[in-house]
């Protein structure tokens, strides 16, 4: 692996041209390891484009971006086997069971067989699914679903995890037990990178940036974002910048 | 490896976790081969006549147990009156009628030309040119051999080459491979990688370190195994159940199925980069590919009775080249070295969609 200085994500005016239309104008921001970086903005403000570009899923137009030491454009193959993804859409297969796609996944990822079958284990048991293990994926309730599309999105214990609106559509109980587990991960060492247009999932990141058509509004953690603002929660802080105030 | 190790084994559960669809995939060809084996046929058998002889002579006589003593005619009755056709006809019980004028053998030995007609029921005019032919063939035969007892003249000797009985499998066995290996191939394929764009795993396997390559790879080895079992099936059903010969060589016509395989692959894969879900593939595959392939392959219809410029689209169909492939082998026997060219020309097009799809597949979501 290779070794990074203090951030683990560093950004230098990163844009993205869809033709005329800027999705990403010109974003800079660094993440620390070990971070939860908050991406809140509303839809169609980039925050997507921009973890797209991160990811190695989009190329960018101009600027630059490093991440878990590896650069995107240069070395998209390295920062491939560091990172986690987990996209907006349901990202298991419904017709494989629990245990087959971590093991698909665990093998994509080059885990060596024999720690697959420990790794399946300690997953399951952190989830409390090994119930379940022989159980088809699209049986379980959403919630499981994405508990597990999380788990296996970090299955190869990578330095940083992209999650994409992780949870969109799910309950407020799995909401908070997802959170936890976002929590414990962070506790572990593992950087997370989540977008969301929760915004009192807002509060619980280490530190939030706010994306207003393209641009990054506002990047601080959440009580110095309140204070500067002169708010007391993410919402008003969310609405006074979006209105341009 | 490991990583593609683990994709190809997703992809196999894939597959059998869908017994509906394995089902079908296995099944259809089966029931293809049986239907047109045994109910679609275009042989005519025991067609119905009736015959109106109005001399009832020995040369009539002769004329009409020759024609009735084939398998094509069975007689319906002997009429006694012209009005009786027409109500038999309108009645729906007789496909073809014959009707000798009086005194014929007579008129026979005067060299006074008899007249016999032949009335067909036209509302299938193929069956009633069919019938008609076969007729007049019997009449000229009779003919020949008469005008030959008495003073010489000609006679044609006509031999059914490499398919003597005329049987309908020689036509669609090798037809149905073409249309179920393009079906499984192409078809199969786009779908499956659509779904995945579709569903959106396929962003989270362009995010993680599998090659977009293996991806493929491991999407087309379910389906040529699927498309080589269907492969064999109809050829030990077309052999064994319906006495299809296999006369050339028995590798190079599997080589020359792999060829073709991998041909329907690569388009499978070129509408699969084209689309973003498994509906448009469904589509574009029974539209762009099925239609074409039953249609402009010459499985069905002739290419040479096709209209001008169809016969030139005829050309850039896969399926016409490996069906000219198929029959020369099987039927003909034909060597290698005979049917180089239409190798050729299909490897051309399976080097053209493989590259043209693996170029068109996107490495970024762009």
């Amino acid at each position: 692996m290779k070794s990074y200085g203090k951030y683990i994500v560093e950004v230098e005016n990163l844009t993205k041209k869809f033709g005329d239309f800027v999705a990403v104008d010109n974003i800079s921001f660094n993440v620390k390891k070990g971070e939860i970086f908050g991406f809140l903005g509303a839809n169609g403000a980039g925050k997507t484009t921009a973890m797209k570009m991160l990811t190695g899923l989009l190329s960018p137009s101009s600027g630059n971006a490093i991440v878990a030491g590896w650069d995107v454009e240069k070395n998209p193959e390295k920062v491939k086997l560091n990172i986690g993804y987990m996209s907006q859409k349901f990202s298991l297969y419904d017709d494989l069971r629990v245990s087959e796609n971590i093991r698909l996944y665990a093998g994509i990822y080059k885990i060596p067989g024999k720690e697959i079958k420990i790794k399946i284990n300690t997953l399951l048991e952190e989830l409390g699914m090994q119930d379940l293990r022989k159980k088809l994926v699209g049986d379980l309730p959403l919630g499981w679903k994405q508990k597990l599309a999380f788990a296996v999105a970090m299955v190869h214990d990578p330095p940083v995890v992209f999650l994409d609106e992780p949870t969109s559509g799910v309950d407020p109980i799995t909401r908070r037990q997802f959170w936890e587990m976002i929590y414990k991960a962070s506790a572990d060492g593992t950087t997370l990178f989540v977008t969301t247009h929760y915004l009192d999932e807002a509060e619980y990141c280490t530190r939030t940036s706010i994306m207003v058509d393209g641009e990054i509004k506002a990047l601080d953690t959440p009580e110095n974002l309140k204070q500067q603002f002169e708010v007391d929660n993410m919402q008003d802080v969310f609405v006074k910048l979006a209105r341009g105030l | 490896m490991k990583a593609f190790l683990a994709f190809l084994k997703k992809e196999f559960y894939h597959v059998w976790r869908d017994p509906r669809s394995l089902l079908i995939l296995i099944g259809m060809p089966m029931v293809q081969v049986i239907l047109f084996g045994f109910a679609i046929t275009n042989e005519i058998v025991d067609a119905k006549i009736a015959i109106l002889d109005n001399s009832k002579d020995e040369v009539t006589q002769e004329i009409s147990n020759k024609i009735l003593s084939s398998k094509y005619f069975k007689l319906y009755e002997y009429l006694s009156s012209k009005d009786q056709i027409e109500r038999a006809f309108k009645k729906g019980k007789i496909k073809i009628a014959l009707v000798f004028e009086n005194d014929f053998s007579q008129k026979l030995n005067r060299n006074e030309n008899p007249k016999v007609q032949i009335i067909a029921d036209a509302t299938d005019p193929n069956t009633a040119t069919t019938l008609i032919n076969y007729i007049s063939s019997n009449i000229l035969d009779y003919q020949t051999k008469y005008l030959k007892n008495k003073s010489g003249g000609l006679e044609v000797v006509s031999k059914m080459e490499f398919n003597p009985q005329l049987k309908g499998v020689y036509l669609f066995v090798p037809g149905t491979i073409t249309i179920i290996l393009m079906l499984i191939s192409a078809m199969m394929t786009s779908i499956s990688i659509a779904r995945e764009k579709e569903k959106g795993t396929m962003e989270i396997l362009l995010v993680s370190p599998i090659k977009p390559l293996m991806v493929i790879v491991g999407k087309v080895v379910p389906y040529i195994s699927l498309a080589l079992i269907n492969a064999v099936t109809i050829l030990l059903l077309g052999v064994f159940v319906f006495g299809l010969p296999i006369r050339g060589s028995l590798l190079v016509l599997m080589l020359e199925i792999i060829l073709f395989i991998i041909t329907a692959l690569g388009l499978g894969i070129f509408i699969s980069t084209k689309v973003n879900t498994q509906q448009d593939a469904l589509l574009i595959s029974l539209m762009g590919l099925l239609l074409p392939t039953i249609i402009l392959s010459g499985f069905i219809y002739p290419i040479e009775s096709l209209p001008e410029i169809l016969q030139y689209v005829s050309h850039v169909i896969p399926a016409k080249w490996f069906l000219i492939i198929l029959r020369d082998i099987m039927i003909k026997g034909t060597e290698f070295g005979l049917i180089i060219k239409e190798t050729l020309i299909l490897f051309g097009m399976m080097m053209f969609f493989l590259i043209i799809s693996i170029k068109n597949y996107k490495i970024r979501l762009e």
